[in-house]
């Protein structure tokens, strides 16, 4: 059983604790909080440097020093504090940040509400379990032998083949019904290939579909999107060795993950609102009446300064598209504008949760979209490398990790 | 009467408010009622989402959860509360609710009622004990 420390303030008295443990517990995980000895935490605080006015803060503290001090035995860890509480979020982010200098332990951080459900942890907990139980496969650089993998995604579907460690086939399309849309893909990423089905010796999934598509398939690996493509990302960008921290701004969420190695240690996801994904990329284009592809091109000839836009919620992200077309501002303008809300809301809600680590590689559908990576760029002060075929890294992790499991 | 007991779930408030004839309205009572209902089940003390909604009596929607869902379980006591006792400084074994926030606005709250209230310092030596024992015995045996 694999044990997740819990770090946090509020959880019980939001009515969140049960949905937590029970997250943990459909894969296989147990939620465990470091024992602490009352007389030990305002030492532990001290230790720590920061002295929150709330006790159960303080505990929080205490249990994270437990495990710096290896005095609590944990395999990962999570931390949590009631969304919109200051002094929380402070104690939130520090304690990540201490943990991951004393421990080598994965971490996710995570701000609550009292409509956090399972199913909004489900692919967190599940990317700390796997980062645990299958840090060998995760340590694979190379792919071997013929394998697929396929990223049953919210917005698209993405497939590709992989033979010896080069990529022979991928198509995409947008995801209809599910098990079809990957069924489809997966088909003409064989043909590109030329090769038949029966000769792909491994199958790997990931993305929201992958149970049932994996289920249909038969596929050797089903595994959360957080892990896979992290690994699809280092891979691509051929950064396998060393640190990286990746973006990963798809259809519907998004995810900032900093990696040792090609392995995950600390992550975050962001959807709640469609302002901060492609989603609201393809709405501002619906809306200019031009094509997605040539959204970036635009973006990259206007100016963001010149307009007032921000998606925090895209419906009013889309008021100030009109009203800015309305004061007579070009096209250009505002396709920069939202490329660059949509960053900002990455650089605002993601990235400060994460240390940023060098080198920034940026994937996911939104990676194609050139104005997406201007924006980018223009926040985090550096340019971020985006390897080819940047759409396809769930894809090509799956197709990566399944062939892990050809070899004995 | 109905005295509250500020930290809530302080166990030696509660047996000095109940030696004195009084009705301990403590974090223990609000708890209990809710571990013991087998129709709820979100433990470790059973608060549910739909508690917190009801925590929006007492704080707005902008207040985190974790503050809305302890005054949902406050709230009605200190809505009942006749007289309370509020500790100041209290070590977290003397009793704690975890949030400093909630404990502002509960100590805001029973202030705001207008009710007896006896705000006293947690003693650091027998001698302040003694007078605090004091002091809480006059307090209540002037309730009557």
């Amino acid at each position: 059983m694999i044990k997740i420390a819990q770090l946090s303030c509020g959880t019980e008295y939001s009515g969140v604790q049960a949905e937590i443990e029970k997250a943990a517990s459909i894969v296989g995980a147990k939620m465990v909080a470091p024992d602490v000895d009352l007389k030990d935490i305002d030492a532990a605080v001290e230790e720590f440097g920061f002295s929150p006015s709330s006790p159960q803060l303080k505990m929080m503290i205490a249990r994270a020093v437990q495990l710096a001090h290896k005095r609590y035995d944990a395999d990962a860890v999570f931390i949590a504090s009631c969304f919109r509480c200051a002094e929380g979020a402070l104690v939130r982010n520090e304690i990540r940040r201490y943990v991951q200098n004393h421990t080598r332990l994965p971490v996710v951080t995570y701000s609550f509400t009292e409509r956090t459900k399972s199913g909004q942890l489900l692919t967190r907990m599940e990317a700390l379990v796997t980062i645990v139980t299958r840090k060998d496969l995760l340590a694979r650089e190379r792919q071997v032998g013929l394998t697929a993998g396929i990223d049953s995604g919210s917005t698209t579907t993405k497939a590709m083949v992989i033979r010896d460690n080069e990529v022979i086939g991928k198509y995409w399309l947008p995801t209809a019904e599910v098990v079809p849309s990957a069924e489809e893909a997966l088909e003409n990423a064989l043909a590109e290939a030329g090769v038949k089905l029966s000769e792909v010796e491994a199958i790997g999934v990931t993305g929201y579909g992958r149970f049932i598509v994996g289920k249909k398939l038969k596929a050797k690996l089903v595994q959360e999107e957080l892990t896979v493509n992290s690994k699809g990302a280092v891979w691509l960008a051929d950064r396998q060795k060393g640190e990286a921290t990746i973006i990963d701004i798809g259809g519907m969420d998004n995810k900032a993950i900093t990696v040792r190695d090609g392995i995950p240690d600390n992550f975050t996801m962001g959807g709640i609102c469609a302002g901060a994904s492609g989603r609201f990329l393809e709405i501002v284009a619906k809306r200019l009446k031009v094509d997605i592809t040539e959204l970036g091109k635009l973006a990259d000839a206007g100016d963001y300064r010149k307009i007032n836009m921000n998606s925090y919620c895209s419906i009013f992200g889309i008021q100030d598209l009109v009203t800015s077309l309305a004061e007579g501002n070009s096209i250009e303008d505002v396709a920069s504008a939202a490329c660059h809300s949509v960053a900002e809301q990455i650089y605002e809600q993601q990235l400060q949760e994460i240390d940023i680590r060098q080198p920034v590689i940026q994937v996911g559908g939104t990676s194609l979209i050139s104005g997406m990576v201007t924006a980018m760029k223009d926040i985090l002060g550096q340019d971020p490398i985006v390897p080819k075929n940047s759409q396809y890294i769930g894809a090509a992790g799956a197709a990566l990790l399944a062939s892990g499991f050809l070899e004995g | 009467m109905k005295v509250f007991i500020m930290p809530p779930n302080s166990l030696i408030l509660f047996d000095l408010v109940e030696r004195f004839g009084h009705e301990p309205l403590s974090a223990m009572k609000a708890i209990a009622e809710r571990v013991t209902d087998l129709e709820i089940d979100s433990p470790p003390i059973n608060v549910t989402s739909e508690d917190v909604k009801k925590g929006l009596k007492y704080a707005g929607i902008e207040v985190p959860s974790g503050i809305r869902g302890r005054l949902a379980l406050w709230g009605p006591l200190i809505d009942e509360a006749e007289a309370a006792i509020i500790m100041e400084d209290a070590p977290y074994y003397f009793g704690c609710v975890g949030c400093h926030r909630t404990n502002e606005m509960v100590k805001y709250l029973l202030r705001k009622k207008g009710i007896p209230i006896l705000e006293i310092p947690y003693p650091t030596n027998e001698e302040e004990a003694k007078f605090m024992v004091t002091k809480i015995k006059e307090f209540l045996e002037g309730l009557k």
